[in-house]
């Protein structure tokens, strides 16, 4: 998993949701929905944070608990689609 | 008839029909009515008994609805408080309502701790999923509490027009009142209500709004009156899952707040027509903007679209009939079925139409007064056309045209309506307060195209101190509701004050609304 993606994702859940409160404590494995880290409007804040710093599109069916609820799950996730994407690349240019 | 009896009538009528559905597990009428009746058993064992207070700290669950009820048959009251309060709020309503017993959760057991320990009231505290050791007061697992085998009903002698209900609202000095239901109260909404959504037991109804919220709350009331089966999420944060539950369990009702329409629309992959079988959506606390009203249409073009509108002191109080959606898309429409509503001037004399008053409500459906707050209850209920009652002043300013369709205008007082739940600026600023370094604050309402109304927290630092938003923020997460979080921060070097030296709220609210092109609140 790439590292620089996961801190920048834990840096904007802890800037946004957390307001820097417990950001070395984090859980990066903890449900941010139940830990009360994130509610429905955070979550669309987070899609809108997703495209806009990976420039990836993330699909409504991609919204899910297994994707988003984590910063773990959100760097695999994230990881996930830079990888399709780039091979999309490769195989273009040739 | 008391509430109780919705469930164990539809029980008696339909006992292997499905009433709840809740994260993945089915529950039938008679699944659900025995649950309760154990649990009432073991509140009744621990000496709960007619009138005394039961606190339900939960989240939507199973364990909730069976608690509420459990409670009701008990001959009790309930107060379902919302899972987002934080512990400084919930031992004020502890130490309002002074419950006999608290239900809650394990992830919920360190702010129930706070507030438990410092209510002596409390003499049992029954926990949800309960893992660790006991640690609160009179501590019971959920599970071991409904063990027993009694089913049969509790002799309490409680009749309908007891107390079944607190529900705490935010109130404009800062602390929040409990407003007070009986069970005829209940009965008289949740019977007007369904008679114009057309209830019947063939419906299905998905609610993800809290059951600490009256609409969130009569979701599963009204369903089990009917006989009908409710769908209950934790939230909205996925809609993705929350709309293929709809497709799934083929949803017929689906109700709605501004919030959650404007996070529906959001989505990009909504195919019109995919919800055939969705028999209604209902909007409420706020009206939407025509342009969401139109993209619903779209989206659900089969699906009728009812605009309401109501507070929790007589839950609701106007409904628009959906043929009228598209004539008059920002009118909340007439009076619920058996009630009156009309509009009065400050000295109480009735307006006719195209002139703005307060809205007065009539009905069986008014509260009793707040909980303990005889002032605040003489300052809304006010004596009606007979000497036996009370009707209620609502404080929401209105319009009524020809035809006799009402229209919000806004409110006499500052409470903010922010994701469909009043907010109370006082609250939100004795929080700021609470923060060192703040000498002034002041919280307004913003208009937002997600929440309808965002909260704005305006400080004033004191002499050499720097605040940062962050700081702020983390200090308000740490005591409010998410619904009440400003979501901006300005910092100022001085309020405007009166010449008495008090913050002039009404001033920074429209100068709020001014920097955004907004001329007046429309709530």
């Amino acid at each position: 998993m790439d590292l620089e993606i996961k801190e920048r994702i834990r840096g904007f859940i802890t800037s946004n949701f957390l307001y820097g409160q417990g950001g070395t404590s984090l859980d990066e494995n903890a449900s941010l929905l139940a830990a009360g880290a994130i509610d429905s409007t955070g979550v669309l804040e987070l899609v809108t944070f997703l495209e806009s710093t990976f420039n990836i599109r993330v699909e409504d069916a991609d919204i899910v608990p297994d994707n988003l609820d984590s910063v773990n799950r959100i760097a695999t996730y994230v990881g996930r689609k830079l990888s399709v994407l780039s091979k999309a690349v490769v195989f273009d240019a040739r | 008839m008391r509430v109780e009896r919705f469930l164990a009538d539809s029980a008696i009528r339909y006992p292997d029909r499905v009433a709840l559905v809740v994260g993945g597990r089915r529950f039938t009428y008679a699944n659900l009515d025995a649950a309760a009746s154990r649990l009432a058993r073991a509140l009744s064992c621990r000496g709960i008994d007619r009138g005394d207070r039961v606190v339900l700290f939960l989240e939507n669950s199973a364990e909730a609805v069976v608690g509420l009820f459990a409670t009701l048959k008990a001959g009790a009251v309930f107060s379902m408080v919302n899972p987002t309060t934080k512990a400084d709020k919930l031992t004020y309503i502890v130490n309002n309502c002074r419950p006999k017993a608290v239900l809650t959760q394990e992830r919920l057991r360190s702010v129930a701790q706070v507030a438990i320990d410092q209510a002596p009231s409390v003499l049992t505290s029954i926990v949800v999923d309960s893992t660790g050791e006991s640690t609160l007061r009179g501590e019971v697992s959920f599970e071991n509490a409904s063990q027993n085998q009694h089913t049969d009903p509790i002799a309490h002698a409680g009749i309908d027009i007891d107390l079944a209900m607190i529900i705490y609202t935010s109130g404009s000095t800062g602390f929040p009142k409990g407003v007070m239901m009986t069970h005829h109260n209940i009965v008289a909404a949740a019977t007007s209500i369904t008679t114009y959504l057309e209830n019947t037991r063939d419906d299905v109804i998905l609610s993800v709004l809290p059951l600490s919220f009256d609409y969130g709350l009569y979701q599963v009331l009204m369903g089990f009156m009917v006989g009908g089966t409710v769908v209950l999420e934790k939230s909205f944060a996925f809609p993705y899952l929350v709309l293929q539950n709809l497709r799934d369990e083929r949803v017929t009702g689906f109700p709605l707040v501004p919030t959650m329409a404007a996070l529906l629309l959001q989505m990009k992959d909504l195919a019109p027509g995919s919800f055939p079988h969705l028999r209604y959506l209902t909007n409420t606390a706020a009206a939407l903007p025509p342009a969401h009203i139109q993209r619903l249409q779209e989206l659900f073009p089969t699906t009728r679209i009812y605009s309401m509108y109501g507070l929790t002191e007589c839950k609701r109080c106007t409904y628009l009939p959906p043929e009228q959606l598209n004539s008059r898309p920002s009118s909340v429409g007439r009076a619920i079925p058996n009630t009156e509503v009309y509009i009065v001037d400050d000295r109480g004399d009735r307006l006719g139409a195209g002139v703005v008053g307060e809205l007065v409500v009539r009905g069986a459906h008014v509260m009793k007064g707040y909980w303990e707050d005889q002032l605040a209850t003489d300052r809304v209920l006010r004596p009606g056309r007979y000497p036996w009652e009370k009707v209620l002043h609502t404080g929401d300013l209105f319009r009524m045209d020809e035809e006799g369709c009402f229209y919000f205008v806004g409110r006499k007082d500052d409470i903010i309506k922010s994701r469909g739940e009043k907010v109370s600026p006082k609250e939100v600023e004795n929080v700021l307060y609470a923060l060192p370094g703040v000498r002034e604050a002041a919280a307004v309402g913003v208009p937002d195209p997600i929440l309808g109304t965002a909260i704005k927290a305006i400080i004033a630092p004191a002499e050499g101190v720097s605040l940062t938003e962050r700081e702020v923020l983390g200090h308000c997460k740490r005591y409010l509701e998410d619904f009440m979080m400003p979501k901006i921060v300005e910092f100022r070097q001085e309020l405007p004050k009166t010449a008495t030296g008090k913050i002039r709220r009404s001033q920074l609210q429209e100068e709020a609304l001014r920097s955004t092109g907004y001329e007046s609140s429309n709530g």
